[in-house]
């Protein structure tokens, strides 16, 4: 049983998530709450398990209190292993002193000692931001195929919007000859997905190194990738063309959801053969009263809904009294929609109340100044008394 | 629960398994579904769980293979432990009696589990109600009335079919059962047990022993009607929510009482939930033109069509124009376009192609068997 394992995956969850604002106030960013009863962490940690790898690290930093109850033991994940399993790494303290996680490179460094535990071949480095499906052992058969000392996942984007990733230039066998962070004039419009498959003995010396340098920000994208490009080791782009979305602000994380009830986009999850696990909720099946309007929405477990329900995705427990509308939203698990309420294109986080009569968000044709509309956002635990008013774009973290 | 009161569970997963034939023809009671995600036993499981039992037996006797898949290693209910924990215990043929006739042989089989737990006290359950049940308070009215042996009954109104598969109790002011009638073709507001029992496990243990040198197997009338007056029997009167599954027309009426939010909450209070195998399924879908009206679903449906007063299990597929109507549709049934059923109870997988009818009433259900397609 404890023999060596051929890939050991490291997943970077201690992003706080700043552009979510009130969402991640009290938990970091791959904590999450996504499509009706997942977390962001959901998608990587599915796919790792799905591709076979069997090890993970989870790196912890900002607020884990939440990710840590919810990643527990693994079990959900079938990551509760004998030997490997997933295993929530925070920064921790030495005899020569104790730091935070300084930056991706610097994470993965402080933890070499858990990597080296499995001695593995190959390190897959990922990030707890993105919602995606993806096949990581192609991805490893991609790398060993072309000897690769390092394979980073790139999906097209449109050109226009290149600018605003990293981008990736590579030659016709996609072997990568140059990375440029965020360039004013692509050259190419294949960006980092931040997904990177290392050979751990080259990986470990570059990590040693960029330590050592002080100017160094320690960083997967600013130093590790430049420094092998420039000393001319192997790097190859793997192209990704499946559904990507990073979910990290208010608008991404709406239109993320809001993407698995339109049935042109490529994300599915009834996929049997690729199931996205996660810690299911104890309730029974949602209820669906008389007075009830139910069409175009996701719904799960625990919720009864008594009002009406259009383009909308529902959480665990989610309560809709009668006559309350919720349109062009997401509700998280265990809120509540009193009497005569009306939610439109907004976000509403776990167990809020919203009072009888309140009025949240906007459709955007009623609102004349475009630069004021935006999703509206209730964030967790707040209660919004009977009648009033969360104007568009509004976040709310306390209570009104 | 301090060791001197620790309760052992053993749950009956075949009792009543003649019941309801056309479900139990491919599982046990214990596996039937109900209510959209849930089988039996989970009821009875999570009743023990959650009043503190955590070691059960579970004795089996025929077809439990869709059983052992629903529990696996019992994590669901908190019951894959080191000590204590899950036991299934498939039937042990004896030389004597072969398969068990009755609950005293089955028991018997069952010995050398009892005799390995350090529990006190055991708690005897069947899986043909449907009840969100503390025990412990039996527990306490056991030890209290220094009773050998403690029947759960309900106040009941039965008529001949359910009574004949029933046993009814009298009790004196103090509770102690003075008469039984087991199995009685008669009709009337009873008494009527509801198959749980509270017993000291050493008194269990030797009656059991003494009851099979005698050549007894049956508990009902060997034990608790021949000897009410041997023994000090009380009954414990339960006036809370509970379902019984006597027929198919009970069967079908204990899931749409679901659909009453009275009964919901009864039966599945926040502070004691009742908890079942996870599928990892994805949150239900409703489509453009969905509607649905006073109806339970599950996730992993998808309904594009249109539902109302049903029940929906895991994993349903509603097509566009089909219209449902006060029906049960078990997990992975797929409705085709247009369909239109009513009065209907589909087992799992069963598919009804588009533009079929099933039309059934109220008091005679269609059933479509497991795997059916229509």
């Amino acid at each position: 049983m404890f023999t060596k394992k051929e890939c050991v995956a490291m997943l970077l969850a201690g992003g706080q998530g700043s552009r979510l604002y009130v969402l991640t106030q009290q938990m970091a960013k791959p904590a999450v709450p996504y499509g009706g009863k997942y977390r962001i962490i959901d998608f990587p940690l599915s796919n790792c398990v799905n591709s076979g790898i069997d090890t993970v690290g989870v790196l912890t930093q900002y607020q884990p209190l939440v990710l840590n109850e919810y990643i527990g033991n693994g079990q959900p994940w079938d990551l509760d292993r004998a030997h490997g399993g997933v295993h929530v790494l925070p920064p921790y303290q030495t005899s020569s002193g104790a730091q935070w996680y300084k930056g991706t490179a610097n994470a993965i460094y402080q933890n070499m000692s858990f990597i080296e535990r499995y001695d593995p071949d190959y390190v897959l480095i990922l990030s707890g931001d993105h919602i995606y499906k993806m096949d990581y052992a192609q991805m490893l058969e991609f790398h060993k195929k072309n000897n690769a000392d390092c394979t980073i996942a790139v999906l097209e984007v449109p050109m226009e919007e290149a600018s605003r990733f990293g981008i990736m230039n590579t030659r016709d066998d996609q072997s990568v000859y140059e990375f440029e962070e965020k360039p004013a004039h692509p050259k190419s419009n294949l960006a980092s997905m931040g997904i990177y498959i290392f050979n751990w003995k080259k990986l470990h010396r570059y990590l040693t190194e960029d330590e050592a340098d002080e100017n160094s920000s320690n960083d997967f994208g600013k130093n590790i990738i430049p420094t092998m490009l420039e000393r001319g080791e192997k790097l190859f782009a793997y192209q990704f063309d499946g559904y990507w979305k990073d979910v990290g602000t208010i608008d991404s994380l709406w239109e993320a959801n809001m993407d698995l009830l339109n049935p042109n986009v490529a994300l599915d999850l009834h996929d049997p053969s690729w199931k996205i696990f996660s810690r299911n909720p104890v309730s029974p099946p949602h209820y669906i009263a008389p007075t009830a309007q139910v069409q175009n929405s996701m719904v799960t477990e625990g919720c009864t809904i008594r009002g009406m329900l259009d383009f909308s995705i529902l959480f665990a427990g989610v309560t809709i009294e009668e006559g309350a509308v919720v349109r062009d939203s997401i509700v998280m698990p265990g809120s509540v929609i009193k009497k005569g309420a009306v939610i439109e294109y907004a976000i509403i986080g776990e167990n809020v109340e919203i009072g009888e009569h309140v009025c949240v968000g906007a459709r955007p044709e009623t609102v004349f100044d475009k630069s004021k509309w935006g999703v509206a956002v209730v964030g967790p635990n707040v209660k919004v008394s009977d009648g009033a008013v969360v104007q568009p774009k509004q976040m709310v973290g306390s209570d009104i | 629960m301090t060791s001197e009161k620790k309760v052992l569970g053993i749950v009956f997963a075949n009792m009543h398994d003649s019941a309801i034939k056309e479900l139990t023809d491919v599982r046990t009671m214990g596996s039937v579904p109900y209510g959209g995600r849930y089988r039996l036993i989970d009821f009875t499981l999570s009743n023990m769980v959650n009043s503190g039992i955590d070691e059960v037996g579970l004795i089996t006797k025929a077809n439990y293979q869709s059983l052992m898949d629903h529990l696996g290693s019992g994590r669901e209910w908190d019951l894959a432990r080191k000590r204590g924990g899950l036991h299934i215990l498939p039937p042990f043929g004896h030389s004597a009696f072969g398969i068990y006739r009755g609950r005293l042989e089955a028991l018997g089989s069952a010995l050398s589990f009892m005799h390995a737990s350090k529990a006190r006290y055991v708690v005897l359950a069947d899986c043909d109600i449907i009840t969100n049940m503390d025990l412990r308070p039996i527990v306490e009215a056991h030890i209290e009335k220094e009773a050998d042996i403690t029947v759960v009954y309900q106040k009941k109104k039965a008529d001949i079919q359910t009574s004949a598969q029933s046993t009814f109790f009298s009790m004196d002011e103090d509770g102690r059962v003075v008469d039984v009638l087991v199995h009685p073709m008669v009709s009337g507001e009873f008494n009527m047990g509801l198959d749980i029992t509270v017993m000291e496990k050493s008194f269990l243990e030797n009656m059991v022993v003494e009851a099979l040198s005698r050549g007894q197997y049956d508990f009902a009338r060997d034990i608790l009607q021949k000897r009410t007056n041997q023994y000090r029997i009380y009954g414990y009167e339960y006036d809370g929510l509970v379902l019984s599954v006597n027929t198919m027309k009970d069967y079908y009426d204990d899931n749409m009482a679901l659909l009453d939010e009275n009964v919901r909450a009864q039966l599945f209070p926040e502070k004691r939930p009742v908890y079942t195998k996870i599928r990892d399924e994805v949150p239900a879908k409703y489509g453009l033109d969905a509607s649905a009206k006073n109806s339970l679903v599950a996730d992993g449906c998808i309904i594009e069509g249109e539902v109302e007063n049903s029940i929906l299990f895991r994993g349903v597929h509603v097509q566009k124009g089909a219209k449902i109507r006060n029906s049960i549709l078990m997990q992975g049934t797929k409705v085709g376009c247009k369909c239109i059923v009513q009065h209907a109870i589909t087992d799992k997988n069963v598919t009804i192609k588009d533009y079929r009818m099933l039309n059934g009433s109220a008091e005679y259900p269609v059933f479509v068997a497991k795997n059916g397609v229509v």
